[in-house]
Formats: C-alpha cells, sequence, structure tokens
C-alpha cells in the first residue's frame, strides 16, 4: 500500500470510466469557479500557467515582429501600425521610444513570463505529481496562489503598455540610472513602477511554485520511487526550483534598493549625474555596477531556471522515442548537479567591460569555461541515446532532437563570449543576441514545443494534429537557424544590439538586405506559431481522440492513470514503483512500466 | 487549505515544516545578497562612519527574550497547558512588536544626530541599515502576525485541534528570525 494519505480530499472530476473507491463516494459539488478559476487540481493550474504563457508568447513575439519592422525596413512607412499604436508609430513609423519599450518588454515578457513561469510553471505542475505518483502537490493551495501571482503580474505589465508614458523602455536587464531615475527618459516614470511591481509579484510567484515543487520531489514520491528512479524530468525541474528559490530572492533584494533609489532618494546606484533639463542630482557614492551583480547573480541562474525543465523532457522524449534506455542516467543527474552549481559561481561573465578586474575576471572565464564540461557530457548522453535506437519521428521526438541541434549550436558561441578577451569585442554585439536566442531562447521553446506534442495526450485526452505538426517543426527550425545565424556575423563585424536605426551607420550599412531578410523570416516564424496555436485549441475540443491510456509505450508512472484523471490522478491506490523509468527494450521487451516488478529471469541493469 | 501529507512513521520530515526550511533558505539568500552589497559598497568611496544606536541591545535583548518565551509555549503546548501556552504567545507577540518599536527608536535616534536613513542626505551606510532593518522587521512582523492567527484560531474553531504542527513550524521560524537579527547585529557592530 501506498505510504501517502490524503487529507479532505477533493475528486469531483469523475472520467468515462469512473472506479468508484472508498474516498470517491462523498463528491464536492464542483463549481465552473472552484474547477477552471480558482482551481487546486496541479493539472488544471498546469494549463492554466500554460494558456496564459501563450498569450504572452504571441503578444511578446508580436513585439519582436514589431521591432523587427523597424530593423528590416527603417525608411519605409506602414500606416496600419499608427491604427495600433497611435503616437507610438507617428505617420507609420515606430518612434525610438517605442522601439526601445517593446524591445523591453519582448525581453521581459519571454525571459519570465513565457520561458520561465510557462515553462517551468507548466510542467512542473503537471509532471511532478503524475510522474513521483502523488495526489497533488504539498500544498495545493500555494500552487494556486502561485498561479495567481503570476497572473497579477501579468495584469500589472500589461496595464504598463497603456499608461501615458509608455511601458519600461531600458532593457530586460533593468539597469540604473534609467530604472532608477524617473527623469532619465519616458519609460522610466510609470512604466518602470509598473514593470517594478509586477516583477515583484512574479518572484513572490516563482517562490511559491519552487518551494512546492522542492517539497512534492523530496517528500511525495510514492512506495518505491526512489531518487534514483526517478525520471529525468523530475530531476531538471527539481534543480530548476532549488536555483529559483536561491536566486530569485537576491533579484528581489536589488530591487528593494532599486525602489529606496526611486522613491526615497537614497544612492545606492546612482552618483554624479546629470540629467538633461533637471541638473546635477544630489545622488553621491552609489554604484550601478552594484546592480549588476544582483542582478545577474539571479540572472545567469535564470538561464538555466530557463533550460533545464527544456533538458528534463528532451531526455524523457528522447528516450522514450528511440526506443532505447537514456543513455548514462547518473552523468545527467551529475552533470545537472555541476550546472546548478556552477551557476551560481559564473555571474561576472556578463560584466567583462564594466571595468571588473581582469584578475577576476581570468576566475570568472575559468568557471564559465568548465560549464561546457557538463553541458558536453549531456550532449554525448543525447547523440548516444539516439544512436542506432529505433526511432519513431513523432513531432515531439523531432523538437526534442532539434533542441538538442540548438543546444550544441548555442552552446559553442557561449564557449567564445566566456573568454574575456574575445568578449570585449563581442560584448553587447549581435553575436550575444545570436548565441542567447538560440541557446536558451528558441532551444526551450523547442523542449517546451517537445513537451506539448508528447504530454498533450495526457492533458485533453486527445492527439495534436501530426501533419500540422511537422509543418510547425520545419519551418520553425529552418526559421530559427535563418534567423540567428547570421546575427553571428553581424555582430563579429561590431554591429551593436539595441540600435534603432543601422541604415546611418556606414560601418553597418553594408547589413541592410541582412537584416531585411532577417525580418522577412521572423515574420514566417511567428505565423507558423498562430498556426501550432490553433492546432492546440482546435485539437482540445476536436482532436482525435485517446484509446489507450499509454499512446507513446512509456514506461512514466503519469500513462498508469485513466486517459482522463480526476483530481487525485489514479482512481485507486497510487500504484508502487519497482524499477527506473528507462527500461525500453531491454531483454528484447518493447517497454516495462515502472510499475512492473522485476521478474526473477531479469537482468539487471 | 488541502493538504495531501505523507505518513510519518518512516520518520520522514513533515512536508510543510521542510517547506518552511526551504523559505528559510530563500530568506537566507536575500539578506546575504544584501549583506554582500554592503560589503562590496563599503570599500568604496563615500562611506560614512557612524556609531549604531544604543537601543539595538535593548532590541537584542527583546527578540532574544522572545525566543525563550516561544519555547516556553511550545512546551506548555505539547504539556496541554493550555492557558499557560496562551499567555506565553501573547508575551511572544507582544516582545515583538517591542522590537520592532525599539528598531523604530533606534532610526529616531540616527535621525536625531542628523545622520538620515533615507532621502537626498543619505548616505548608503546608513540606507543599507534601514533598509535591511526594515527588511527584517517585517519578517518579525509576518511571525507575529501568524501567532495571532492559530492564537485566534485557538478560541473560534470548535474543534479541539491537538497538533502541535502549527506552533512548531512558528517556534522554528520565530527563533530563525531571531538569528538572523544576531547575524545582523553582529554584522552591523563588528563585520563592518
Ligand atoms: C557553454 C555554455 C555557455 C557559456 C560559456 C556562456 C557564456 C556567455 C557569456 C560570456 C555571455 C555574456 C556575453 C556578453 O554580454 O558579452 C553570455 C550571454 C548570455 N547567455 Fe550564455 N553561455 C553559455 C550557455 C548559455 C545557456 C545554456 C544559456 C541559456 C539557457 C545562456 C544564456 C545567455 C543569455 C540570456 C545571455 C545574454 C543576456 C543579455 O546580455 O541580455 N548561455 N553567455
Ligand atoms: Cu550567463
Amino acid at each position: 500500500m501506498s505510504s501517502e494519505v490524503a487529507l479532505d480530499f477533493h475528486s469531483g472530476v469523475s472520467s468515462l470510466h469512473d472506479t468508484h473507491h472508498s474516498h470517491d463516494e462523498h463528491h464536492h459539488h464542483e463549481t465552473f469557479i472552484s474547477k477552471y478559476v480558482f482551481s487546486m487540481d496541479h493539472k488544471m493550474i498546469a494549463k492554466q500557467f500554460l494558456i496564459t504563457g501563450m498569450f504572452w508568447a504571441v503578444l511578446g513575439g508580436f513585439m519582436s515582429v514589431l521591432f523587427r519592422l523597424q530593423l528590416g525596413y527603417p525608411d519605409s512607412t506602414f500606416p496600419w501600425l499608427e491604427d495600433i499604436l497611435g503616437k507610438w508609430a507617428k505617420g507609420g513609423h515606430i518612434t525610438p521610444e517605442a522601439y526601445y519599450a517593446l524591445v523591453t518588454t519582448h525581453g521581459t515578457v519571454l525571459v519570465f513570463f513565457v520561458l520561465t513561469a510557462g515553462l517551468s510553471g507548466t510542467f512542473a505542475n503537471f509532471l511532478i505529481p503524475l510522474q513521483v505518483g502523488a495526489r497533488d502537490m504539498a500544498s495545493p493551495f500555494m500552487n494556486m496562489l502561485s498561479f495567481w501571482f503570476f497572473f497579477t503580474a501579468g495584469i500589472v505589465m500589461l496595464s504598463s503598455i497603456f499608461v501615458e508614458t509608455g511601458p519600461f523602455s531600458g532593457g530586460w536587464t533593468a539597469y540604473p540610472p534609467l530604472s532608477a531615475l524617473g527623469d532619465a527618459s519616458p519609460g522610466s516614470k510609470t512604466g518602470m513602477d509598473l514593470w517594478i511591481v509586477s516583477m515583484a509579484l512574479f518572484v513572490v510567484s516563482s517562490l511559491l511554485g519552487g518551494l512546492n515543487y522542492i517539497a512534492t520531489v523530496l517528500n511525495m514520491r510514492t512506495k518505491g520511487m526512489s531518487m534514483t528512479r526517478l525520471p529525468l524530468t523530475i530531476w531538471a525541474l527539481f534543480f530548476t526550483a532549488v536555483l529559483g528559490v536561491l536566486s530569485f530572492p537576491v533579484l528581489f533584494s536589488g530591487f528593494i534598493l532599486l525602489i529606496f533609489d526611486r522613491n526615497f532618494g537614497t544612492s545606492f546606484y546612482l552618483s554624479d549625474i546629470f540629467v538633461n533639463g533637471a541638473g546635477a542630482l544630489p545622488n553621491e557614492g552609489g554604484s550601478a555596477i552594484l546592480y549588476q551583480h544582483l542582478f545577474w547573480f539571479l540572472g545567469h541562474p535564470e538561464v538555466y531556471i530557463i533550460l533545464l525543465p527544456a533538458m528534463g523532457m528532451v531526455s524523457e522524449i528522447l528516450s522514450t522515442n528511440a526506443r532505447k534506455p537514456i543513455f548514462g542516467y547518473m552523468a545527467m543527474i551529475g552533470s545537472m548537479f555541476a550546472i546548478a552549481i556552477l551557476a551560481f559561481l559564473v555571474w561576472a561573465h556578463h560584466m567583462f567591460v564594466t571595468g571588473l578586474n581582469p584578475f577576476l575576471g581570468s576566475i570568472f572565464v575559468l568557471l564559465t569555461l568548465l560549464i561546457a564540461v557538463p553541458s558536453a557530457i549531456k550532449v554525448f548522453n543525447w547523440l548516444t541515446t539516439l544512436w542506432r535506437g529505433n526511432i519513431r519521428f513523432t513531432p515531439a521526438m523531432l523538437f526534442a532532437i532539434g533542441f538538442v541541434s540548438l543546444f550544441i549550436s548555442g552552446g559553442l558561441t557561449g564557449i567564445w563570449l566566456g573568454n574575456s578577451a574575445l568578449d570585449i569585442h563581442l560584448h553587447d554585439t549581435y553575436f550575444v543576441i545570436a548565441h542567447f536566442h538560440i541557446v536558451m531562447g528558441v532551444a526551450s521553446m523547442f523542449g517546451m514545443f517537445a513537451g506539448i506534442y508528447h504530454w498533450f495526450p495526457k492533458m485533453y485526452g486527445r492527439f495534436l494534429n501530426n501533419t500540422l505538426g511537422y509543418v510547425h517543426f520545419w519551418i520553425t527550425i529552418a526559421g530559427a537557424y535563418l534567423i540567428f545565424w547570421p546575427m553571428h556575423y553581424e555582430g563579429l563585424a561590431g554591429m551593436p544590439r539595441r540600435y534603432y536605426d543601422y541604415s546611418i551607420w556606414e560601418s553597418f550599412k553594408q547589413f541592410s538586405d541582412l537584416n531585411r531578410f532577417i525580418s522577412t523570416v521572423a515574420m514566417i516564424v511567428f505565423a507558423t506559431q498562430i498556426l501550432f496555436l490553433a492546432n492546440f485549441f482546435y485539437s482540445i475540443f476536436k482532436g482525435r481522440k485517446l484509446r489507450t491510456a499509454n499512446p507513446w509505450g512509456s514506461n512514466t508512472l503519469e500513462w498508469t492513470t485513466p486517459i482522463k484523471p480526476g483530481h487525485g490522478n489514479w482512481p485507486g491506490e497510487i500504484p508502487e514503483v519497482y524499477r527506473w523509468a528507462y527500461d525500453y527494450g531491454k531483454d528484447g521487451t518493447d517497454f516495462i512500466s515502472q510499475t512492473t516488478p522485476v521478474g526473477a529471469d531479469e537482468s539487471v541493469h | 487549505m488541502v493538504l495531501v501529507k505523507s505518513s510519518q512513521a518512516d520518520g520522514r520530515i513533515h512536508p510543510q515544516k521542510f517547506v518552511l526550511w526551504v523559505a528559510m533558505g530563500s530568506i537566507v539568500m536575500m539578506f546575504a545578497g544584501l549583506t554582500s552589497a554592503y560589503i562590496v559598497k563599503k570599500s568604496q568611496a563615500n562611506w560614512l562612519e557612524y556609531s549604531l544606536p544604543l537601543v539595538f541591545w535593548y532590541s537584542t535583548i527583546a527578540i532574544i527574550t522572545s525566543s525563550i518565551t516561544i519555547n516556553m509555549a511550545l512546551k506548555a503546548f505539547k504539556a496541554r497547558e493550555m492557558r499557560q501556552y496562551r499567555t506565553l504567545i501573547t508575551v511572544t507577540s507582544l516582545l515583538g512588536l517591542l522590537f520592532m518599536g525599539l528598531q523604530i527608536s533606534g532610526f529616531a535616534n540616527l535621525e536625531a544626530r542628523n545622520i538620515p536613513l533615507f532621502g537626498s542626505k543619505s548616505n548608503s551606510a546608513t540606507s543599507f541599515l534601514g533598509v535591511i532593518t526594515i527588511l527584517h522587521m517585517l519578517h518579525v512582523l509576518g511571525g507575529v502576525i501568524a501567532l495571532l492567527v492559530i492564537f485566534i484560531r485557538a478560541y473560534v474553531s470548535k474543534i479541539k485541534n491537538y497538533s502541535s504542527l502549527p506552533i512548531e513550524i512558528i517556534s522554528t521560524y520565530w527563533h530563525f528570525v531571531d538569528f538572523l537579527w544576531i547575524y545582523l547585529f553582529i554584522f552591523f557592530n563588528w563585520l563592518r
């Protein structure tokens, strides 16, 4: 019998073949509000995170289309822009203020709302209880709060788009003085106030979620589910949560100091500043670099918070669809552990050119380059898992393979940037944009797509349309490389990031055609994502129905639940676990579920 | 609140207690971030040297005493001495409030000596002191509110609740906030 007992357990949702059990008898009546809005079922909360994340992905993605219009066609006017943006696009031409606001909001939204909340929020919520064998999270209530804090953060961020002076426009990293002085730019006024409130709410949401994920993984595993039998998804989500819980508070402390500088006249970050029109400021002795330290102490772990969940899901999906055990399970855990530790020790590689002591810089170079070791181990293991596999090219599998490709391409340029001498040339150029979009942005998006295609049947009891999935994959992977690969050349030629118009620079005029090309591809790729969304929402209601509980022939526990699991996941007792999650093709058997006891004549793995 | 509880027979820590420990780790990181920023800042130009107000010694004594009283409250609860238990958590909350009051009078003392914490005439040395102690006070306030909640619950709820879990959790948190202050006090006095 399982060691988990459920107290005051809501089991309202009945599935088609509801097997009645003692605690199922007294049904709570579930209202629309308790089931779809203030739900405490981790599966519903996961869907809430996913769909809210999608909303932000569309909005943030559309913003990039808008500023790519400016970069690709700096001399053209688009009257329809004035229709949607009003005074921010007078005469059909995006203003510089609007351009910076769009770039900033795009970055903030994609990094935090889409790839942090949308990714971990969705899959940690959905997969942790299902794959460790728990009825729900350690605290479903905190879990619900986590979503609603995120949702409110989104509302505040959204409202900043509509204020008179516009949203914050000083870049997603919100460096002072632009973020600390209302007089510094239009976006530094109300827009920045809302930005910081939104981000503070977001930090609270992440902490509530992270605490819960950690407690659930460590305390709520079903009988037999030792840590070393956990699927790699769970390990990855666990390390993600640990990184978040330890690094978000530091960002928070940076924000607090920022709030005091903005509102209470302190000088943590400000010194000797002269503002046009306002004259010299009284602030003395502050240091803007201090903020950068606090920001990047979160900022670097944050990029792994974004990447690790994708890594975990990709490991799971590659192994399942190659019908082979994951290669080097323990090495995978070990390298994730190493990445999690090193993530805290490399933040200054974002600050090589801030006047950092070169000796200190060389230590950060060493630590940064060390990350290449666990990263390479993981890549090696993914490739060896694929090697001679019996590969099923489902859309999820394609996206997982695409992830590996992107991670290699983007990781290699990280090694360039990690050398402080090279970084003097490359810092703040399009080379950095190319690096992090490939390795973090697109790669994690691919991990997320892989996860959605793979677990959609578990979420909604239906399949996504395969053909549309293939179209989605091929256009997106080709497009991603076509957009970001050329940016490496622009960056090597010294083209800085965050400029409004490159056509007026003698040195960068040569890239006009290239920029137009990139912008065109970006629009095509954006349209393809709309296709994916259409597929997603259509399939929720009209997709091909699932007939078996375990469509991919998977070993993990979530596929032992009914096709549409109710709140509590398993109608009867929680199954017991006897083996790891990767017995694919063992002793000639296609797959052996984790719930199958080890046979007498079975070989040990 | 629906809570899924794992059986205690296997000696595992209760999930809620565990959540508290992780949360405390998270709070430590926040204060570690602030105090490291303080150290970095101190090595730079324009740093004001000043002496801490004496009253911080009294607030330190108050918060240490409150740790003792909450410990006694926990013991009283376990011994089912409910009368004594209620008195002790009341005393603890009052000591918490007293601590906050003393901190504020410390700020007033600095202002009176013309060492402003905030505003355009402030120096980051004192601003840091202000931000860090105010944040710590908010954590104390959180503990006081939590005590208030279980205090009211003990009166309102009709079912007798013999679980010592809530008071155990709060007392762990209370000791944590106490240690945090002692660390900050030592930091401000001697490590800076
Ligand atoms: C081998 C591994 C990696 C190394 C050595 C590396 C190194 C670097 C360096 C040195 C920079 C700073 C460049 C500059 O601003 O001049 C940078 C930027 C960045 N990296 Fe990486 N990186 C690696 C992997 C990753 C991964 C896996 C991610 C995300 C999942 C990532 C995300 C980012 C981001 C977001 C930025 C830019 C942030 C900004 O300035 O806006 N990197 N990387
Ligand atoms: Cu980094």
